[in-house]
């Protein structure tokens, strides 16, 4: 194949994957942009396997499918609420594949050009950080290992110490000529190591920013690896991921008000000492002034912000049976969706969309806040750092500043929460305190939206 | 040269790809992830040429372990954000 002829297909493709890309920005055009998106890249392998004339190696095909066969059996049964940990370990593959390369790209026997050698060595590097970073957070998101935060002693100089080591390492391929075996190994260690004390430090609730990433970085080391073999497709692609993913990540922090650099270097901010002394305060449930089922009865329009807690309980469902009851009763209900709710940016649209919930119900913070007001319940289901007022009026704590959905400005607000411990942030909530026009119903989110139901139907 | 346009390749998608991704809202951010997760799976198509011209059959080995990595990558990631996709109901459709 000429040279040219190849060039364009491939900026044809990439058009393609952009397109695909785009469509993504609406619902109803989504499906087919990942369809669209799907097509190029099949084009674009045979592409490969055409121009480097491959296409007849029956091992690459073999190895292909059987790559594609575990891929499917795989996701067949995921639940919603499993999406991250799924996204995390694939996208792990993703970087541990474009390790491999970079692993065999330095060990050919053929002299290496520097532009080479460097880039595979960076594609090594970023790679394996993906690699073990991502099976890290895998495991803390399916509680294989402690979703608290893991702190060493001296974890942030550890974690800049081993990071700085590998690219001196990169630095020192130059000066002097070590093995190939050697030489892959050192990096290879010291970026899993990098990897894995990166990601052990960070807790539940920061996983959002954790995911977007990861997902970041295993376009960027394919992208790098791209460089060190030089194909078009790779690098280009590569880049827009890298881009996408570091957008995700800007969002997720903006949300959390948290910066990108405090969460690399290692600064837990978030206060976990104050947090556990005052769980024990009582709250006198005998106050509730009004009966949370009269308010549901009589409001005409329901708010719905819901948390990681209505997904762990998995009630979505009943919360489903609980719209389709309200607006048997001619009450307007909507959804007000913070950002960061959930493990991984959208996560909590999935799982409400799971449950047959239509996504036009579905609001995001800027545009439910101004008009909060108007809605005469606002029923919390399993949140509480995303609507904690003290976010806005406690200053020195550490959620201060972050934006929230503002559920106390509605008429009257009901909180179907497990307990009344603070979030994860460790700050109080001043809402399960207030006793005019709040209600508490505490327990399994599950047994309270059946509980709801049966009484209000 | 070759290098240099690469890099310039690398920018420029970056930069697109930044622009696109913005116009997409939090409501789709989940399934942008995971068809964006796939696409990194297009790491592939350096698996498939190294693995090819690798003579060694470590080398060999490795290189199919490459393939049906980043082969479960695209395959799970395309598919999973398939079947979320499918998931998305709009009231008015009823």
């Amino acid at each position: 194949m000429s040279s040219i002829l190849y060039y364009i297909i491939c900026a044809l493709l990439i058009a393609g994957v952009l397109t695909g890309i785009y469509l993504m920005s609406k619902v109803k055009t989504a499906a087919m942009g990942n369809l669209l998106s799907c097509l190029c890249m099949a084009l674009a392998i045979i592409l490969t396997l055409f121009n480097y004339k491959i296409i007849s190696d029956k091992l690459l095909w073999i190895s292909m499918a059987i790559g594609a066969i575990i891929g499917i059996l795989w996701i067949l049964r995921v639940k919603m609420i499993q999406m991250p940990q799924l996204v995390a370990i694939y996208n792990g593959f993703g970087g541990a594949a474009s390790a491999i390369i970079a692993m065999l790209i330095l060990s050919a026997p053929s002299a290496l050009s520097v532009f080479s050698k460097t880039t595979a060595q960076l594609a090594l590097i970023t790679g394996m950080v993906t690699f073990f970073g991502s099976i890290v957070a895998a495991m803390k998101l399916s509680n294989i290992i402690s979703q608290k935060p893991i702190t060493l002693k001296g974890h942030q100089f550890i974690t800049i110490f081993s990071l700085v080591l590998a690219f001196l390492m990169l630095i020192l391929s130059f000066v002097f000529d070590l093995p190939p075996v050697i030489l892959i190994s050192i990096i290879a260690v010291l970026s899993s190591f990098f990897g894995v004390i990166f990601s052990i430090r960070i807790g539940g609730a920061d996983m959002p920013i954790t995911i977007s990433l990861l997902n970041s970085l295993s376009g960027v080391a394919g992208s790098i690896a791209g460089m060190a073999v030089g194909d078009l497709l790779l690098v280009s692609i590569g880049g827009i991921i890298g881009a996408s993913g570091l957008f995700l990540t800007q969002i997720m922090c903006k949300a959390m008000n948290r910066s990108l650099a405090s969460i690399l270097l290692g600064k837990t901010s978030l206060a976990s000492n104050n947090a556990i002394k005052e769980k024990e305060e009582n709250v006198d449930e005998a106050i509730q002034v009004k009966d949370p089922l009269e308010v549901l009865r009589e409001a005409k329009k329901v708010v719905i912000i819901p948390g990681y807690g209505m997904a762990l309980s998995q009630s979505q469902f009943e919360v489903k049976k609980l719209v389709d009851l309200l607006e048997s009763k001619n009450i307007k209900v909507d959804f007000a969706i913070h950002p960061v709710a959930g493990r991984m940016p959208g996560h909590m649209n999935i799982i409400l969309c799971e449950a047959d919930i239509p996504y036009d119900k579905l609001n995001d913070m800027d545009s439910i806040n101004p008009v909060l007001e108007s809605y005469d319940v606002a029923l919390i289901i399993g949140a509480n750092d995303v609507i904690n007022p003290a976010a806005r009026e406690a200053e020195g704590t550490p959620i201060y500043g972050m934006p929230i959905i503002n559920a106390d400005k509605a008429k009257h607000v009901i909180i179907c929460n497990y307990d009344l411990k603070p979030g994860y942030s460790g700050v109080d909530n001043p809402l399960y305190k207030k006793k005019d026009g709040v209600s508490l119903l505490l327990g399994d989110a599950k047994e309270t939206i059946a509980k709801l139901v049966k009484d209000i139907g | 040269m070759k290098s240099l346009i690469l890099v310039i390749v690398f920018v420029v998608s970056t930069f697109l790809g930044y622009k696109i991704i913005k116009k997409v809202p939090s409501l789709l951010h989940t399934p942008l992830m995971s068809g964006m997760n796939a696409l990194s799976g297009i790491t592939l198509l350096s698996a498939l040429t190294t693995t090819a011209l690798s003579l060694s059959l470590q080398s060999k080995i490795l290189g199919v372990l490459a393939i049906i990595l980043a082969m479960i990558n695209i395959a799970a990631g395309f598919g999973i954000t398939h079947r979320m996709l499918k998931m998305f109901k709009s009231g008015k459709d009823k």
